[in-house]
């Protein structure tokens, strides 16, 4: 299947919850299906994107988190299948893509998926509770169903194509995306008790202008 | 074991007085009594790492989510972290504290923590990091407030270093 397929096939579980992705071709065809305030593009540090997914199911455990990953940049932090084992974080799913290459350097570098590596065995050997790799966009979306309904971590592979989109550019500069996404996270604190980082942690109190 | 418990406590009770409240991270000798201390306080989020660099995405994660949390490592971890730290928490503009036990200075007696203690500075330096040596437990809570603040104005890592004279008891 192709990646696109694959995301659009799962972009209505995801359009409501939170998600961040790794870098390159899946935050771009992402993107392409339409952004949403709940979404954050990890660009560049390869590996970290269920780093900060985990971040975040840990810190608030009421929202359902989706980390969007590639076989590349999952083989980078191989430890974060351990970490998020030993969490369980009942509100985190880890799909990968997994096309077999490290694509958007331009030339297809095979990755050791390529020749026998199993990231769900991986994954499950580490401890993930629930894991399935994915050969068509309708088992995708019925695995991310189940895993999101299930109150467990789940790692979910998802065999694409070594097919990327004609261009990685999304219009939207990654600062833009942090801090709107940092807000739409308040936000659905439904408070105001978290307006607090800047003025009162950072020093600033109210009705004071340093 | 000669690892300051008194000056642990201190350290801890700075990070609880900052608002910290999710800890990534990686033990090691010098840490041993604040990790115990993390462990069994109920309002601390203790991630336990593989490796230091997962606590940058951890960190950044509940950073964006609303969370104040800190990183405790070697500083081999800060070593092994850089790259997270580049490319995530400074390119993405996130406030991160983190507490790096100094090994490899004076006094250390292990061959293999020498040749980090001697770049450790350094490397902080080049990578543009403010960042302060802790050597005395009682100035802790002031250093850590004023960690914490410099790195939420900028948004940007600070560090503070964990010295042999506050944290080892010969």
């Amino acid at each position: 299947m192709l990646r696109l397929e694959a995301m659009r096939a799962i972009y209505p579980l995801l359009a409501e919850r939170i998600v961040v992705t790794n870098m390159g071709a899946a935050p771009a065809e992402l993107f392409s299906l339409g952004h949403q305030p709940g979404f954050f593009y990890v660009w560049h540090s390869m590996g970290l994107a269920s780093s900060v997914a985990l971040g975040i199911s840990l810190a608030r455990p009421e929202l359902a988190v989706v980390a969007l990953d590639g076989d590349g940049s999952v083989l980078m932090n191989l430890g974060t299948f351990t970490t998020i084992a030993r969490h369980r974080p009942p509100n985190l799913l880890h799909v990968v893509f997994d096309n077999e290459v490290l694509l958007s350097v331009g030339r297809s570098f095979s990755t050791a998926t390529a020749t026998g590596s199993d990231l769900a065995a991986i994954a499950a050997a580490a401890g993930i509770p629930r894991t399935a790799t994915c050969h068509s966009p309708e088992a995708l979306a019925d695995a991310c169903r189940e895993a999101l309904a299930a109150a467990e971590p789940a790692v979910l592979v998802a065999k694409v194509e070594p097919v990327g989109p004609a261009s990685y550019f999304i219009d939207l500069h990654l600062l833009e995306n942090r801090f709107q996404f940092e807000r739409h996270l308040r936000g659905l604190r439904g408070g105001r008790q978290e307006i607090r980082r800047s003025q009162e942690g950072g020093g600033v109190k109210e009705g004071g202008t340093p | 074991m000669p690892v300051s418990a008194d000056s642990s406590r201190l350290v801890y009770e700075g990070l609880k007085g900052c608002g910290v409240r999710l800890l990534s991270v990686l033990p090691e000798t010098w840490l041993v009594h604040l990790v115990s201390l993390a462990e069994a306080d109920p309002e601390m989020t203790l991630v336990r790492l593989a490796k230091e660099e997962e606590g940058v995405g951890v960190s950044v994660g509940a950073h964006l989510a609303g969370v104040r949390s800190a990183m405790l490592m070697q500083n081999h971890g800060l070593l092994a972290s850089v790259n997270g730290i580049v490319s995530l928490a400074q390119l993405y503009r996130v406030p991160l504290l983190m507490l790096v036990s100094y090994r490899g200075g004076f006094g250390e007696e292990h061959p293999w923590q020498t040749e980090g203690g001697g770049v450790t500075e350094e490397v902080l330096r080049a990578l543009r990091i403010p960042y302060l040596a802790l050597e005395r437990a009682g100035e802790a809570a002031a250093r850590l407030r004023q960690a914490q603040t410099l790195a939420e104005a900028s948004l940007r890592p600070v560090a503070l270093l964990l010295c042999r004279d506050m944290m080892w008891e010969e």
